[in-house]
């Protein structure tokens, strides 16, 4: 089962969340933070690393003896990463989304693969459990790929020794988000109780809902504004599943980057009753497929 | 012209409050234009409660589209999608627009012309009136990405609605995080001010958000926010940020009269005076005496240039 920890936006206490409930798991676990532009929870996870690999992108280079300059490649591309400028076949590795198109077109063979590293993939393991993330190369603006290549692992993973997955998902409902988010099998969205959170968590049910999978809701900070968060799950039948009040003590402790599950019993029995309404649901969501 | 945008590596950091607040103090001189660049979760409406004086569907891109009646089902398109966006569906395939980025290879390649590939209505943008002055936004629908472009076309309309207006200064609020709507966020803007948390991932993202500031020769101005739920935190990213060169603006405690006032639909130096709205407007004289500087940074490259 894959539970992806997703939000509307930034700052929620996304990360904090995915690591808290890493740390109550109990059953095998994959933590895996798709975050790959900002990766966090290895800040709170602290993973022991095992291994990483590179993970590049297939770009296009021209053999420029047997290119004819016949400009097909480059009206191809829709990314304006290949263009004939005159006489010269130019290409701008930072825009392509390495579709394949310009090789797959050629009438004279003269595009052939050349690789732009995106990023990496690494794994280890933390608390008992596995980990997984991608960090994207800085400057660097194509994170699906990377992402795709994290989840490639992940299946790979999964396949060689049964576990659960908990998602880190990049923050926003724009394509990484959705692309982070397809495939799971239960979505948990973290929003706070404001008109910010409100407004990101509506944008969200909106960008998820069509993929299908379940989802429910946690308030962090519950308390600090008002209660149209609340009303508007009622309204939408999206069930609350956990309310984290705002407490000045998580706030420090979560700055000193301490996971929340770990800071007392109280905040640990919050995010064990998370842990359970979760699974709960996903086994009466898995009944029902069955 | 000067252009300030405010960034912040990560988001939740008060990114979006700070630049309410500096669109409310930069009102008094009537001479800004406010711009949300923030286009993937744009929450500056909340605080700014534009009117909108002129609507614009965002079209960008392509996606393509199977014709059934013309698709013979031979496959060639799902072999050739490297975004595993086509399926079959019966005797035909489809496309899943959630996964298709639109690169045309299934067009080019399908034997039957099956493919059709119309433009991709991606989200709205405005010019709307604010109590603090004109404000160019937009809003794109959830799943789609093209917000690089967004972020370029809302940066030169804001640019040309200064120059029609003869207005001197543009107030964005920025992407969040490092990637591609901040990378277009940055471009050809005299100071990014970012605005930080004393948190692990806080200093992280600081740190890597710098690098591309660095990489652009955007100078960096840094706000610490929260700072007292780590004072010590906080005192190690004011140090970072001298010894790199970026000017520290100051720190802002962790304060609930920035929620009351989003609650209320206002910016928190509305609310009455305290130490948080004195500090930030300490904060934008600062920021307005960088931005002032003659500019001494090399000319940026286009971004759609780099490894030409
Ligand atoms: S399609 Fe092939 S021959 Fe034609 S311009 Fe491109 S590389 Fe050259
Ligand atoms: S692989 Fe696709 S995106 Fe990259 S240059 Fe070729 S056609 Fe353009």
């Amino acid at each position: 089962m894959i539970v992806t920890i997703a939000s509307g936006k930034g700052g929620t206490g996304k990360t904090t969340i995915s690591a808290s409930l890493a740390a109550v798991w109990r059953a095998p676990l994959v933590a895996v933070d798709l975050d790959v532009e900002e990766p966090n929870l290895h800040l709170f996870l602290n993973p022991e690393q095992q291994g990483s690999e590179d993970a590049a992108l297939e770009i296009p280079v021209v053999d420029t003896a047997r290119c004819t300059r016949c400009g097909a490649c480059a009206a191809l591309c829709q990314f304006k990463a290949i263009a004939l400028m005159g006489e010269t076949l130019l290409t701008f590795p930072e825009m392509c989304h390495g579709c394949g198109g310009c090789m797959a077109v050629c009438p004279e063979g003269a595009v052939g693969t050349g690789q732009r590293v995106l990023g990496e993939v690494a794994w280890g393991r933390a608390r008992g459990a596995r980990f997984l993330m991608g960090r994207l190369r800085v400057g660097e603006a194509m994170s699906p790929p990377l992402m795709r290549r994290v989840k490639a692992r992940l299946g790979a993973m999964l396949a060689q020794e049964p576990a659960d997955a908990v998602v880190d998902a990049p923050p926003g409902v724009s394509c990484p988000a959705v692309s982070a988010v397809m495939d799971s099998d239960f979505v948990v969205l973290v929003t706070e109780p404001t008109p910010f959170g409100l407004h990101d968590l509506r944008l969200a049910v909106e960008a998820f809902a069509p993929l299908g999978a379940p989802m429910g809701v946690v308030v962090n900070r519950a308390g600090v504004g008002d209660l149209a968060v609340q009303e508007f799950c009622r309204a939408r039948a999206l069930p609350v599943l956990a309310e984290i009040p705002f407490d000045r003590a998580v706030a420090e402790g979560y700055a000193r980057g301490k996971v929340v599950a770990d800071l007392g019993p109280g905040q640990r029995a919050v995010f064990t009753a998370l842990r359970d309404a979760i699974r709960s649901r996903c086994n009466r969501t898995e009944a029902a497929h069955a | 012209m000067r252009e300030i945008v405010i960034i912040s590596g990560k988001g939740g950091t008060g990114k979006t409050s700070v630049t309410g607040a500096f669109a409310a103090l930069a009102a008094r001189r009537g001479d800004t234009v406010t711009c949300d660049l923030d286009v993937d979760a744009p929450d500056l409406h909340l605080l700014l409660a534009p009117r909108p004086e002129r609507e614009e569907d965002f079209i960008s891109g392509h996606e393509a589209r199977i014709a059934p009646a013309l698709c013979v089902g031979c496959g060639v398109c799902t072999q050739a999608c490297r975004f595993g966006a086509i399926r079959e569906e019966g005797a035909v395939f489809a496309v899943d627009a959630l996964r298709c980025e639109g690169c045309k290879v299934c067009v080019a390649l399908c034997p039957a012309g099956a493919v059709e590939f119309p433009p991709r209505h991606c989200g709205r943008r405005a010019v709307s009136a604010t109590r603090f002055g004109p404000m160019v936004h937009a809003q794109l629908f959830p799943g789609q990405e093209n917000s690089g472009r967004l972020v370029s076309l809302l940066k030169t309309e804001a640019r040309a609605l200064a120059k029609e207006r003869g207005l001197g200064l543009i107030l964005c609020d920025g992407a969040p995080g490092i990637g591609c709507p901040v990378i277009s966020s940055l471009s050809g803007v005299d100071l990014a001010v970012a605005v930080t948390e004393p948190t692990p991932s806080g200093r992280h993202d600081l740190e890597r958000v710098a690098e591309l500031c660095a990489h652009f020769r955007v100078p960096l101005a840094v706000l610490v926010n929260k700072a007292d739920l780590h004072p010590g935190a906080a005192a190690e990213l004011v140090a970072l940020c001298r010894d790199q060169g970026h000017a520290p603006l100051g720190e802002l405690p962790y304060d609930p009269a920035f929620v009351q006032a989003m609650v209320q639909s206002k910016v928190v130096t509305e609310l009455p005076p305290s130490p948080t709205s004195e500090i930030l407007a300490q904060a934008w004289e600062h920021v307005l005496r960088l931005a002032g500087r003659p500019a001494r940074r090399a000319p940026l490259q286009p971004f759609n240039a780099q490894g030409a």
